[in-house]
């Protein structure tokens, strides 16, 4: 090890990027590990969407066409996990990765080894859960939810979809704790709390959340393997346990979980909106503490996802009301947003459309979870296909374009090229309109009755069906372009300065496009860092 | 920007590259394969082994490599202060999740159990089901779920070996407060012994818990499978017991950190870091003696 320590040391002076695998294997730098997890998510995404583009063909036409129920029902339940757990999640941590650090004067994440064990624990947890399709009884089929007692009839593959949430878990904690170290410790002398940028103060409101939530996830399924292996009975109604209690313990988790999955869009949209507006944020102080509200409240709403279980009615009442609280702090952000943009000079490169498309889009989800988060409303809606489409515009047009608009905002950033605006404007308007396709028909067919997770439905919903998986074939082929732009761009393109889009503001467009291998190597100056903050 | 040095090491630390996080994604991997083997019954148990060993290989060279680089003196206050939030962080992350089991013990003795015994919204339950069955904790549920062959259990009074167990953390916890203050004030001779004390302490704790699981499934009818009251005291009990191992065994990788003379009476961030797991596991088994053992 000491040989290690004087070489480092002998080479502190110059950028030091190791070559060949253990550049990537062996990595502590943000950038090289933000890369991984951008390039593991987007393979998710595809894996995910490949998942999904099953389950429109199957639901094409009414009655069985390809695949046996079961397989189905492991096709919904994959695409869920993977996506949410696969694609979104690290997708976010991959821009946590790149951005946080550039964006608070640091020279890489607080905990660089630390950093790499949670990027590395998660190729492996994938592969257990993937795997599961390819042993005996199938992949888990129960949903992604993992309701016992269906989910505890699982096959082979029940320990394996365990496991591979642990070891999710564990990546997700390690991740979401280097984050708030960073944030907390890392910041240059002068980036105080209420300078720091938006994405920033999402990102730190989201990984409190995780390290919050993510072990109850792991307490709830660890439940459901003694439950499975071991003889206990917490969710078993002979032994003085209750299956409903999983789903209360589950959702303490899967609500904070959904805020995890939007809030960084958040951040996202609300650094993108007033650059292409060439305007300050508007109210930047109400969105920090919007957040910070909207965190807070998601750990008191968890049982509006389980109203028909049968809770007592002061639950009931409680827990519709704290969920419509919701919309308050929610309001204030969709406000603020479109209050940056008035009377500002706007120009709608393909970070800002995909920004506008999250702002129209994600609101229509707001309203419709509003809708659902009426009691006797959601009596009718619950489980039907008006939840798969209201959850939808929060998580496609809402997080992921949330994150493409983040990736077309930062991509110059990355790789000091310019990407073709041409093909991303195409990349956008067809997203934009397949996903409308996709999606809002949906709607039609829940409040029609048609209910989720079923691989065949009656007639009177096919022609819905129909536009629906079209939509969905669209939406699909049209992410191709997404990888395509990424590559071309890293390949080559226009060269940039410092600075992509004239009116951005922030510490990242101080450094050098592509910025060096070690963000900031001494912290900005005082004059650098009230130049970036631009509220 | 190119010219500028690597990083000001004056503010910051980056190590350039480490080996140690893959091998610990593989060690966590093979241990995750090993319990999929075992529990579908594809092999037999000694599929389990490798993942720990392999985990235990991870822990000793990781750690190995950031006391070595401690002892040259590399870290700054700066990075000092990023590993105490870390841990505190994770320490916070452990809190929830025993919260997750505290829950589910809250949920059945207030809510589920009730309930099966006819009391609020789900009467229904008792009277098709189950109309001979009272709900009074601690309980097997109505389904006289595991225990002696006709469905009873007995459980272990608060006044005993928990009450004993109790002042032996609590007492630990004390041990190790005297330990940092010897530190502080530079007795390496008190440090050792009271350092020595409170792992001692833990491991006699744990031995004192093992010794109550064999009267608890040999005599009392109390197993991991005994319903409600077994799934929650067992789940609550063993995660705590397996901390309070964890935790013993780091204090004696302190105490012979300690003993080689490393920590100095200002920086000993290691020594801190395992005190203050150390008070989360009192603090915890007491949350355990009043919930479990006692009311």
């Amino acid at each position: 090890m000491a040989e290690h320590l004087a070489h480092d040391a002998a080479h502190d002076d110059h950028d030091h990027k190791p070559h060949g695998w253990r550049r990537w294997v062996y990595s502590t730098n943000h950038k090289d590990i933000g890369t991984m997890y951008l390039i593991f998510a987007c393979t998710m995404f595809f894996i995910g969407g490949g998942a999904a583009m099953l389950i429109r063909l199957e639901l094409f036409k009414p009655g069985l066409q390809f695949f046996d129920p079961q397989f189905f029902n492991s096709l919904t339940t994959m695409h869920a996990l993977i996506m949410i757990f696969g694609a979104i999640m690290p997708g976010w941590t991959g821009l946590a990765n790149w951005m946080i650090p550039m964006q608070v004067g640091a020279p890489d994440m607080a905990l660089p080894r630390l950093n790499n064990f949670s990027f590395w624990i998660l190729p492996f947890a994938f592969t257990l859960l993937i795997s599961s399709f390819f042993v005996p009884g199938g992949a888990p089929a129960g949903g992604w939810t993992m309701y016992p007692p269906l989910t505890l009839q699982t096959g082979a593959s029940f320990p394996m979809l365990i496991f591979s949430i642990h070891l999710m878990g564990a990546s997700s904690i390690l991740g979401a704790i280097n984050v708030v170290v960073t944030i907390m410790n890392m910041r240059a002398p002068g980036m105080t709390l209420l300078r720091m940028p938006l994405f920033v103060w999402t990102w730190l409101i989201t990984a409190y959340l995780l390290i919050a939530v993510m072990p109850v996830l792991a307490g709830a399924v660890t439940m459901m393997l003694t439950d499975h292996y071991f003889g206990t009975t917490f969710f078993t109604a002979a032994g003085g346990g209750d299956p409903v209690m999983f789903q209360h313990i589950f959702w303490f988790f899967g609500h904070p979980e959904v805020y995890i999955l939007v809030l960084p869009a958040f951040g996202i949209v609300s650094e993108i909106i007033p650059t292409f507006s060439r305007k300050p944020l508007f109210g930047y102080e109400a969105m920090v503490y919007a957040v910070a509200s909207i965190a807070f409240l998601s750990f008191i709403v968890w049982a509006h996802h389980m109203f028909t279980v049968g809770m007592p009615l002061a639950a009931q009442l409680f827990f519709m009301l704290s969920t419509m609280l919701i919309a308050v702090p929610t309001g204030v952000k969709v406000f603020n947003w479109t209050a940056t943009m008035w009377k500002g000079s706007l120009s709608f490169e393909p970070p800002m459309l995909f920004a506008l498309a999250f702002l129209f889009l994600f609101t229509i989800g707001g309203f419709s979870g509003l809708m659902l988060a009426i009691v006797p409303a959601d009596y009718q809606y619950q489980d039907t296909y008006f939840v798969v489409a209201h959850f939808h515009y929060v998580l496609v047009p809402g997080t992921i374009f949330g994150m493409m608009a983040g990736v077309y905002y930062w991509l110059p950033k990355w790789t000091g090229h310019m990407y073709d605006l041409k093909l991303a404007t195409w990349h956008f308007w067809l997203s934009a309109i397949f996903v409308n396709v996709l999606f809002f028909p949906q709607h039609f067919l829940g409040l029609a009755g048609m209910p989720r997770r079923i691989p065949d439905y009656a007639v009177q919903f096919a022609d819905w069906n129909m536009v629906s998986s079209l939509g969905g074939f669209g939406f699909g082929l049209s992410q191709l372009l997404f990888p395509y732009i990424i590559w071309k761009c890293v390949r080559g393109g226009v060269r940039i300065g410092n600075k992509a889009w004239e009116g951005a503001h922030g510490l990242e467009w101080e450094l050098p496009s592509p910025p060096p291998f070690h963000s900031w190597t001494s912290p900005p100056s005082e004059a650098v860092i009230a130049r970036g903050a631009a509220h | 920007m190119a010219n500028a040095p690597a990083h000001d090491s004056s503010q910051y630390y980056i190590p350039h590259h480490s080996p140690w996080p893959i091998r610990g994604s593989v060690a966590l991997f093979t241990i995750m394969l090993g319990a999929i083997i075992y529990l579908n019954d594809w092999a037999g148990g000694w599929v389990f082994l490798p993942g720990p060993i392999l985990l235990a290989y991870m822990f000793f060279g990781w750690f190995a490599t950031v006391i070595d680089e401690n002892q040259h003196g590399i870290y700054n206050l700066h990075v000092d202060k990023s590993f105490r939030m870390g841990m505190m962080w994770f320490i916070f992350s452990e809190v929830m999740f025993f919260g997750a089991f505290f829950g589910a013990l809250f949920y059945a003795r207030v809510l589920s159990v009730p309930w099966l015994g006819g009391q609020g919204v789900k009467v229904f339950t008792n009277f098709i089901l189950w109309p001979q069955y009272e709900g009074v904790w601690p309980t097997n549920g109505p389904g006289h779920v595991g225990g002696h062959a006709d469905g009873s259990f007995r459980i272990i009074p608060a006044i005993g070996i928990p009450a004993l167990n109790t002042a032996i953390l609590l007492t630990s916890g004390v041990t190790v407060t005297i330990a940092h203050h010897a530190l502080r004030a530079g007795q390496r001779g008190k440090l050792a012994l009271f350092l020595a004390l409170t792992f001692l302490l833990g491991f006699t704790f744990v031995g004192f818990q093992a010794h109550e699981y064999g009267e608890a499934y040999r005599e009392l009818g109390l197993r991991l499978s005994t319903g409600i009251y077994g799934s929650t005291f067992f789940m609550l009990t063993g995660f705590h017991g397996l901390h309070v191992t964890v935790g013993a065994i780091m204090l004696l990788v302190i105490w012979l950190r300690v003993l080689r003379g490393h920590f100095t009476p200002t920086r000993h961030f290691a020594f801190e870091a395992v005190a203050w797991y150390w008070h989360f596991v009192d603090v915890v088994w007491l949350g355990l003696f009043i919930f479990v053992y006692w009311l």
